[in-house]
C-alpha cells in the first residue's frame, strides 16, 4: 500500500522541519523528490541525505512571482520527467496583532502562503489535466479553522487555501486529478522547539493524544492523499493535529 | 483550406481524440466533439501557443466551433 514508484514529486519549503519529512516519506516510498527552497547548502545536504538517488533540488525564492510561475518547469527540467506530485508546503508567518500589523507583514503572507502555491498550482495542473492524472497536496493550518490571535494575515492565507483547493478539485476532477489539504496543528520543528518548556506544557494540555505533533505526523498523512489509494478523495481537509480542533 | 484552418484542425484531433473527419468547419467542439469546458479551454489556450496570439476570456467564450477559433485566429494575424 502507498508505494510511489515511478512517480515524480516536488515538495516546496523542503528545507524546513515538515518539508523534510514530508520528502522523505515520499522518497522512502518509491517516489523521485525534486526538493526546492532558499537554502542551497541545506538543500543539497538533504539530497546527499536520501542517498543521492531520486532526489534532486532547485532553489527558490517563492515571494518572487516570476520564480514561483518557473519553479514546475525547473523541477521537471532536474527530474526529466513530468510532475506527478506537487506538495505545496513552503510558507512563512509574520505574527503580530492586527492593530500592529503592517501592510507589509500582510502582503508578504498572503504572497507566499496563498499566491504562490496557487501560481505552483496553475502551472502543474497545466500537464496533469493534459496527462490525466496527478496529486496536489496543499500544506494549510488549523489556524486556518480555528482563527489564532496575531495571527491574522497567516490565517486568512491558509483559509484561504482551502477554498482554493476546493475549487481546483471541482475543476480537476474530471481528468482524476486530486486536489486536497493537510492541515497540521502544534508540530515539533526548529521553529518550536525555542519556545520555553511552560508553553509547550500548556499547549500540550490542550492535546487530548497528549504530545506535540511530529514531522512524520504530517508527512504520512501527505503520503496517503498522494498516493493511488487515495483516488477518490479530493477537495478535503485532512485534520492532523493530535485533536487539538475537531472538525 | 488555408495554412491556420489546417493547424487548427490539427491541434483538435490531437487534443479531443477525435476521426479528422469529424472535425469540419460547422462542428461544435461541445455538441459535436464531446468536449467539456475544461477541453475548451484547453484547446483555446494549445491555439494561444501555437499561433502565439492572446485569446481574451469574452473572445474565448464566443468559439463554439472549429470555424470561429479559424476565423478569430485568421483576423489576428491578420491585424
Amino acid at each position: 500500500m502507498f508505494r510511489l514508484d515511478g512517480k515524480i514529486a516536488l515538495v516546496t519549503g523542503a528545507s524546513g522541519g515538515i518539508g523534510r519529512a514530508i520528502a522523505a516519506t515520499l522518497h522512502a516510498q518509491g517516489a523521485t523528490v525534486v526538493l526546492s527552497g532558499t537554502r542551497e547548502a541545506v538543500l543539497q545536504e538533504q539530497v546527499a541525505e536520501l542517498g543521492g538517488e531520486r532526489a534532486f533540488y532547485v532553489t527558490a525564492n517563492l515571494s518572487e512571482p516570476a520564480e514561483a510561475d518557473a519553479l514546475v518547469g525547473k523541477a521537471e527540467e532536474v527530474a526529466g520527467a513530468p510532475l506527478d506530485i506537487l506538495v505545496n508546503n513552503a510558507g512563512l508567518t509574520r505574527d503580530t496583532l492586527a492593530l500592529r500589523m503592517k501592510d507589509q507583514d500582510w502582503d508578504q503572507v498572503l504572497n507566499v502562503d496563498l499566491s504562490s502555491p496557487f501560481r505552483l498550482c496553475r502551472a502543474v495542473l497545466k500537464g496533469m489535466l493534459r496527462r490525466r492524472a496527478g496529486r496536489i497536496v496543499n500544506i494549510a493550518s488549523v489556524v486556518g479553522t480555528t482563527g489564532n490571535a496575531g495571527q491574522a494575515n497567516y490565517a486568512a492565507a491558509k483559509a484561504g487555501m482551502v477554498g482554493m483547493s476546493k475549487s481546483l478539485a471541482q475543476e480537476a476532477g474530471s481528468r482524476g486529478v486530486t486536489v486536497n489539504v493537510v492541515a497540521p496543528g502544534f508540530i515539533v520543528t526548529p521553529m518550536t522547539d525555542v519556545l520555553p518548556d511552560a508553553q509547550k506544557e500548556k499547549l500540550t494540555s490542550a492535546i487530548p493524544l497528549g504530545r506535540l505533533g511530529k514531522p512524520e505526523d504530517v508527512a504520512s498523512a501527505v503520503l496517503y492523499l498522494c498516493s493511488e489509494e487515495a483516488g477518490w478523495v479530493t477537495g478535503s481537509t485532512l485534520h492532523v493535529n493530535g485533536g487539538m480542533a475537531m472538525v | 483550406m488555408s495554412e491556420i484552418a489546417d493547424k487548427v484542425k490539427k491541434i483538435v484531433v490531437e487534443h479531443l481524440g477525435v476521426e479528422e473527419s469529424k472535425v469540419t468547419p460547422e462542428a461544435s467542439f461541445i455538441d459535436d466533439l464531446g468536449a467539456d469546458s475544461l477541453d475548451t479551454v484547453e484547446l483555446v489556450m494549445a491555439f494561444e501557443e501555437a499561433f502565439n496570439v492572446e485569446i481574451p476570456e469574452d473572445a474565448a467564450e464566443k468559439i463554439a466551433t472549429v470555424k470561429d477559433a479559424i476565423d478569430y485566429i485568421e483576423k489576428q494575424k491578420a491585424a
